[in-house]
């Protein structure tokens, strides 16, 4: 189950190597930040530490170097429905390098993580280059991830990987971006990703279920089956403009997606950054995720081995989902350390709620197929300080 | 996905342009002020920004096209 | 198209960035064009500063906002060489860009300068120079002539204003 978050783990990459190359004509700035990060909802608690440290070497290199952990309690509606609570920790090391020339960036960087039944290595290369009078931004990337997947089963000598189970997972993926300079006070995006994924894709813990009269509940449980390729396409536009009336900004984001799987979503999201005095900067966001299900989803299937490829993966199911979250982060100096230019506390709480269109919430009776549809409220809280040196 | 085919092959014929069509910069190097402005980077808390880009990828169906380069002030 | 095949174009792209984009920040005598522009600007501490009143002496223009992180790192090496320079017939200039100068005396109240700074706040030097990328940095002979326009900046670009400087005081 904690599968459900390593297989996506590799996309964290996608963030910070686009951060590293924000940049092109200058090295992105020396800083480390130590974060604590914790999501609770739907019965599942994950949190744990990430922290980035940054350094320019020389004027030409920029290494950087993350460590991240997700702690994992579960006892999620997934978990529930077909066994018992579990725990979890992932971690994972990245490390990256930019090397600047001229007006273009360069990135190179690997990504391990590791959970004791996935494992997930990824490398990735970037490029950014600045041009017409560094209006334009264009930048490339590309990531290849290998994956083995395992799969934990309980014995005398407690939880160990069952021998009679391995399986792998590759991914590659490519992206092209321009950031355009608009005007003096308005930024622009376009942004495409073609994700591609082959092996085995999906959990080897989740079942999906079927329509059985003679069953007490009216279903039995069945291993899910997945196509073993997975092709991807997103697009995202993005807007960020500086207000003219007094000191803040203002973003917007939409992106489309859609795959081999037959799932297309749409994502819209707006953001407000409001400084305040000389030390407080205040965010706020809002974020509207939909998303119609994948072509092999169902909650409940007429009859065992209804169709080829089957899955309950309820992130593969219609539905939409609402994120508001606010953020505060407060600067400081310390004049006894003269080699810290500034330093910032910060906060900020995410509130994501989610509908589904057609997954049940099988924990709540009465018979297959009549439960109520599902919702799942989460908290997500980040409290971290950066430094920038 | 055809439109997504043009797009990249236009942007990808980008830098070739450059170097045939110089085009005059309609904000100035000086005039990037609000643009150097922090609050205007895409991503002023990368840490922060990928943790959270994790937590919606763990839970969607819909992956990628999250980051974006470049903006700021333009210096060097 | 497949992922092969855009990264098969990616890459024939990138090969076309780094042959055909270069990132050149000097340009050299030759290309410079001949008399500097003649302009007048309010100087800080009141008076006006007018280029011709420095006919006779090597200037160093350097255009800079409080906003950019290079102008910032530069000013510094800026001061020391109009330190070392000054009593051989040599003077800085710092023009600075912006419309509102309160970012710019307080980063000059926190790293002090001796040279003289002027305020182009209608950024009408900016264009007149045509200032294509910050800092912009111009050196003119002890003949108003324009001898040398270097962007941005990187440690050890001064070697380059420094070479230029010295062969400019020995004319």
């Amino acid at each position: 189950m904690a599968r459900q978050f390593a297989n996506k783990a590799p996309l964290i990459v996608g963030s910070l190597a686009a951060a590293s190359a924000a940049f092109a004509g200058v090295l992105p700035e020396d800083r480390a930040d130590a974060l604590y990060h914790r999501y609770q909802g739907g019965g599942i608690t994950i949190s744990g530490p990430s922290v980035l440290v940054r350094k320019k070497i020389g004027e030409q290199f920029s290494v950087s170097a993350n460590y991240y952990v997700d702690m994992v309690s579960s006892a999620s509606i997934d978990v529930v429905s077909t066994a018992s609570p579990y725990s979890e920790r992932r971690t994972q090391y990245s490390l990256g390098v930019d090397y600047l020339r001229g007006k273009s960036t360069w990135s190179v960087g690997y990504i391990n993580s590791a959970e004791s039944d996935y494992k997930a290595k990824t490398i990735y290369f970037g490029v950014s280059q600045d041009m017409f009078g560094d209006l334009t931004t264009v930048s490339f990337g590309f990531r290849r991830g290998q994956n083995d997947v395992l799969r934990n089963i309980n014995t005398a000598q407690g939880k160990i990987n069952d021998p009679a189970f391995a399986r792998e997972a590759a991914t590659r993926a490519f992206s092209v971006g321009v950031t355009q300079v608009l005007t003096r006070r308005l930024l622009g995006s376009l942004n495409y990703e073609l994700i591609t994924d082959e092996g085995f894709l999906n959990s080897p813990y989740r079942s999906d279920r079927f329509a059985d009269p003679t069953a007490p509940t009216g279903f039995r449980y069945e291993s899910e089956v997945y196509p073993a390729t997975h092709t991807s396409h997103a697009v995202a536009a993005r807007l960020k403009y500086s207000l003219p009336w007094w000191r803040a900004s203002v973003d917007g984001q939409y992106r489309f997606f859609t795959d081999s799987w037959n799932i297309k979503s749409n994502t819209l999201q707006l953001g407000y950054t409001h400084p305040l005095g000389r030390s407080w900067i205040l965010d706020a966001s809002a974020r509207y995720y939909q998303q119609t299900q994948a072509s092999f989803y169902a909650d409940l299937f007429p009859r065992a081995n209804a169709q080829n490829f089957r899955s309950r993966d309820k992130e593969l199911a219609t539905y939409d989902a609402i994120t508001v979250g606010l953020g505060a982060s407060w600067e400081f100096r310390i004049q006894r350390a003269p080699w810290l230019d500034r330093g910032t506390l910060n906060l900020r709480v995410d509130h994501m709620m989610i509908n589904y269109d057609n997954f049940r919430d099988v924990t709540k009776g009465p018979r297959g197929g009549q439960e109520p549809l599902y919702k799942l409220n989460s908290n997500i809280i980040e409290f971290y300080i950066s430094a920038w040196y | 996905m055809r439109p997504a085919r043009y797009l990249v092959l236009l942007v990808l014929a980008l830098p070739v342009l450059t170097a045939c069509a110089p085009i005059e910069p309609w904000v100035k190097p000086y005039e990037r002020e609000k643009l150097a402005d922090p609050i205007m980077a895409f991503e002023r808390n990368p840490v922060s920004g990928s943790y959270l880009d994790h937590v919606f990828e763990s839970r969607e169906g819909a992956r990628g096209a999250s980051g974006s380069a470049g903006g700021g002030c333009g210096c060097n | 198209m497949n992922f092969h095949q855009y990264r098969s174009l990616s890459l024939a792209v990138l090969a076309a960035c780094v042959l055909l984009v270069p990132g050149r920040a000097t340009e050299a005598a030759a290309d410079a064009r001949g008399p500097a522009p003649e302009f007048k600007l309010p100087l800080r501490g009141g008076k006006d500063l007018s280029l011709s009143q420095l006919r006779g002496q090597v200037v160093m223009l350097n255009f800079w906002a409080s906003w950019c992180g290079p102008c910032r790192q530069e000013m510094p090496l800026l001061e020391s060489i109009q330190k070392k320079y000054k009593p051989l017939g040599f003077t800085m200039v710092g023009v600075n860009v912006e419309p509102d100068s309160a970012q710019a005396e307080k980063f000059l109240q926190q790293t002090p300068v001796s040279f003289p700074v002027a305020f182009d706040r209608s950024s009408s030097v900016s264009k007149l120079f045509r200032v294509k990328g910050m800092p912009s940095t111009v050196i003119v002979d002890r003949n108003g002539n324009t001898r040398m326009i270097h962007q941005g900046y990187k440690p050890g670009d001064e070697n380059v204003y420094l070479d230029q400087i010295r062969s400019l005081l020995r004319e």
